[in-house]
C-alpha cells in the first residue's frame, strides 16, 4: 500500500518536472503586468490582442499576467519585490515613488508621449436617474442639502484627481484665489457623509446603500457603472471644466533587464499607442490619445475643457506635499487650521 | 545558571524544545516585530511625537481603544451567557448553533464587513427597523462596535465554554443545599471559577478588536477625527509612502497593547491565585 503511495507520488513528482521543463524551452516569455483596479477588463481584452500581434511579429509566445489592486498598495508591492516587467498605474505619483526607490530610471515620464499616458480619463458626476437635485456643475455639489460621495484621497490614488478636478474648478473660477479654492473644497468635503478607502467601495455606498445624491467618479468608471448596474438608475453629468487624469505606464528597468524582457515590455507599451490598442482603451471608456481614433467615440465621451495636474498644480510632487501630506491642505480641512 | 535550569527539568528534552520554541517565536513574532522598532527608530524623537499626537491620530487611538473596549466588554456579557446555553441546555439544533459560533473566525472580515454594512446601512433589513427610532448604526462609532463585537464574540464563547462543561453541576446543588439564592450561587460558586477564562476571553476579543481593519473600513465611513481606526491611519501613511509614519504609529499601538496585556494577564493570574487559596 504505502509503496503504491510512494510510487503515486513519484509518478506526480515527474509529471510536474516533465511540465516545468517543458514549458521553460521553446519561444516563450511571460511579462508581468502590475496595474491598478479598473484597467482588470481592459488589459484582459488588451493582452490577447498583444499576444496575437507579437506572435505574427516575432513567432514568440507571450503570456502575461497581470495584477490588480489600489494603485499606491500596488507600488508598494513593486518596491517590495514584485517583479513587474511594466506598471501602469493611476498616478505618476505612485510610479515616482518606484523610481526612488531605484526601479525605474530618472526621466521615465517622457520616455513615451502624452507624458507616458496611453490613454487617459477625467472626473464626472454620477447622479440618480432623472437628476433630482439638478446637478450640472462643481458649484451645484456644495448647494445646501447636497450630499457628496468621494474616496479618502489619503487612501486612494484615484481619488486624489477627484479632489484636484475640485481645486482646479474653484480656482480657475476665483482667478486664482486660493483662499476661495480652499473654502469651496472644505465646503465640498464638510457634505461628504462617507469617505471610503477606495473607488469600489464609495460605488458600493452610493449605488447599494443609497448614500448621497452625487458620486464623482472617473468618467470610464462611471460608464462602466452604467452599463453594469443600469441605465435606468443613474445619468452621468460631465461638469464644464475638469482635470485630464493621466495614469501613466512605465517599464520597470530594473525588473525587464533582470528578465531579458525589454524589448518585448517596450513594445508592449508602445502597442497602447497603436490604433488597435487605442480603440481597446476607448472600447473601456477611456480617452484615447490618438485625436482620429477619439474622434469615433466622441459621441461617448462628451467634449470637456480639461486642465492638467502640471498646469495647474506643478506636477504630483508639488500637488503631493502641499495638499494629502500630513498637515496639508485636505488635513486642514478636517482639524479646522 | 545552566546547572540549575538542567536540575528544575526532570523529564528529557527540555532543551531541543526549548531551542524550537524559541526559534519559532523568533521567526514568526519577534523579528517582524522588531522589524517595527528599527523602521521607526529612524525617525527623530521630536518627528515621531509628531506624527503620534497629531490630532486625527490621537483620535483614531481614542476611537480604536474605545471602541474595542465596549466590543469587549459586550462580548463579555452575551458570550458567557451564549456558553452558559450550549453547556447547560439541550434544545434540537444545538450542534448546528455550536457551529455557528465558529463563522466569524473563519469568514474573511472583508465579507462580514460588508455584510454588516449591507444589513445595517438605512435601507438594510436592520437599518430600516432601526431609522425610526432615530439610531443610526452605520458610518458612526456604533457601527464600529458592531464590527468589532461580530470578529470578537467567538473568544469569550471558546474560552468559557471548556471551563463551563468542567464545572460539576454538583458544585452547584451543593451550594443550593446548603441554602444559596440562585444569584448567590452564581455569584460566588460559578463565575469565580469561570473569571480566568472569562478574562482571557475578554483579552483575546480586546486584541482582536484593536487590530481588525477588514471589516471595520467597510460600515466606519472613515470621516477625519470621527471614525477612522488605527490601522486606517497606517495604511493612509503606506498610501503616502510614508513608511516611518506608519511605522511609528504602529509601535505606540504595540507598546499600548502589550502594556494592557500584561495588566490583564496579571490580573488573570492574581484572580486565579485568589481561586485556589481561597
Amino acid at each position: 500500500m504505502s509503496k503504491k503511495i510512494l510510487f503515486n507520488f513519484i509518478a506526480v513528482f515527474l509529471i510536474f518536472l516533465t511540465i516545468s521543463i517543458g514549458s521553460s524551452a521553446g519561444p516563450k516569455q511571460s511579462l508581468l503586468n502590475v496595474s491598478y483596479d479598473p484597467t482588470r477588463e481592459l488589459y484582459q481584452d488588451f493582452n490577447k490582442s498583444f499576444a496575437a500581434y507579437w506572435h505574427k511579429k516575432s513567432g514568440q509566445t507571450v503570456t502575461i499576467r497581470q495584477s490588480h489592486g489600489g494603485s499606491g498598495k500596488q507600488a508598494r508591492s513593486v518596491i517590495d519585490g514584485l517583479e513587474a516587467d511594466v506598471v501602469t498605474l493611476a498616478l505618476a505619483y505612485d510610479i515616482d515613488a518606484i523610481q526612488a526607490a531605484g526601479f525605474i530610471k530618472p526621466g521615465w515620464q517622457k520616455r513615451l508621449p502624452h507624458n507616458s499616458s496611453p490613454y487617459t480619463s477625467t472626473i464626472v458626476f454620477l447622479v440618480r436617474k432623472g437628476n433630482p437635485k439638478k446637478i450640472r456643475d462643481w458649484n451645484d455639489l456644495v448647494k445646501p442639502g447636497v450630499s457628496v460621495i468621494t474616496p479618502n484621497p489619503k487612501t486612494s490614488g484615484g481619488a486624489r484627481w477627484n479632489y484636484l478636478a475640485a481645486w482646479g474648478y474653484a480656482l480657475r473660477k476665483s482667478g486664482g484665489n486660493e483662499t476661495k479654492a480652499k473654502e469651496f473644497v472644505k465646503k465640498l468635503y464638510k457634505s461628504v457623509p462617507v469617505l471610503d478607502s477606495g473607488a469600489r467601495g464609495s460605488l458600493t455606498t452610493f449605488i447599494q446603500r443609497e448614500i448621497g445624491d452625487v458620486l464623482l467618479a472617473w468618467e470610464n468608471e462611471a460608464y462602466l457603472a452604467v452599463k453594469e448596474l443600469g441605465k435606468d438608475k443613474f445619468e452621468i453629468v460631465t461638469p464644464s471644466i475638469s482635470i485630464l487624469a493621466e495614469p501613466p505606464v512605465t517599464l520597470v528597468d530594473t525588473n525587464a533587464d533582470k528578465h531579458g524582457a525589454r524589448k518585448i515590455a517596450e513594445a508592449y507599451l508602445k502597442y497602447l499607442y497603436t490604433d488597435e490598442g487605442q480603440k481597446i482603451a476607448a472600447k473601456h471608456y477611456y480617452r484615447p490619445g490618438n485625436g482620429a481614433i477619439a474622434a469615433q467615440y466622441s459621441k461617448l465621451l462628451t467634449n470637456v475643457k480639461l486642465f492638467t495636474i502640471d498646469g495647474v498644480f506643478g506636477g504630483w510632487q508639488r500637488a503631493q506635499k502641499k495638499h494629502f501630506a500630513d498637515g496639508g491642505v485636505f488635513d486642514q480641512i478636517y482639524t479646522g487650521e | 545558571m545552566n546547572l540549575s535550569l538542567k536540575k528544575q527539568s526532570i523529564l528529557p528534552g527540555f532543551f531541543p524544545s526549548l531551542g524550537i520554541t524559541l526559534l519559532y517565536l523568533s521567526l514568526i513574532v519577534l523579528i517582524p516585530l522588531s522589524t517595527i522598532f528599527l523602521r521607526s527608530a529612524a525617525l527623530t524623537f521630536g518627528r515621531f511625537m509628531e506624527i503620534v499626537t497629531a490630532p486625527r491620530v490621537v483620535a483614531s487611538f481614542a476611537l480604536s481603544f474605545g471602541a474595542s473596549l465596549v466590543a469587549a466588554v459586550t462580548n463579555v456579557f452575551i458570550g458567557v451567557l451564549l456558553a452558559w446555553v450550549l453547556v447547560r441546555y439541550k434544545f434540537p439544533g444545538k450542534g448546528l448553533v455550536d457551529a455557528l459560533v465558529d463563522l466569524p473566525f473563519a469568514l474573511p472580515t472583508a465579507v462580514g464587513g460588508i455584510a454588516l454594512t449591507t444589513l445595517y446601512a438605512e435601507n438594510g433589513w436592520i437599518g430600516r427597523l432601526l431609522a425610526p427610532l432615530g439610531i443610526i448604526a452605520v458610518f458612526n462609532p456604533l457601527g464600529i462596535v458592531i464590527a468589532l463585537i461580530f470578529i470578537g464574540f467567538p473568544f469569550v464563547v471558546r474560552t468559557v465554554q471548556p471551563v463551563l462543561l468542567e464545572l460539576d453541576v454538583e458544585i452547584e446543588e451543593a451550594a443550593a443545599s446548603l441554602g444559596a439564592g440562585r444569584v448567590q450561587t452564581f455569584v460566588r460558586v460559578v463565575f469565580p471559577s469561570i473569571l480566568p477564562a472569562v478574562l482571557t476571553g475578554f483579552v483575546l476579543s480586546f486584541a482582536r478588536a484593536l487590530g481588525e481593519y477588514g471589516s471595520v473600513v467597510f460600515i466606519a465611513g472613515n470621516m477625519p477625527m470621527k471614525t477612522e481606526i488605527v490601522p486606517l491611519m497606517i495604511m493612509t501613511k503606506l498610501e503616502q509612502f510614508d513608511i516611518p509614519a506608519a511605522t511609528a504609529i504602529a509601535f505606540v499601538m504595540l507598546v499600548a497593547s502589550f502594556i494592557l496585556l500584561l495588566l490583564i494577564n496579571f490580573l488573570q493570574w492574581k484572580s486565579g491565585k485568589n481561586l485556589v487559596s481561597g
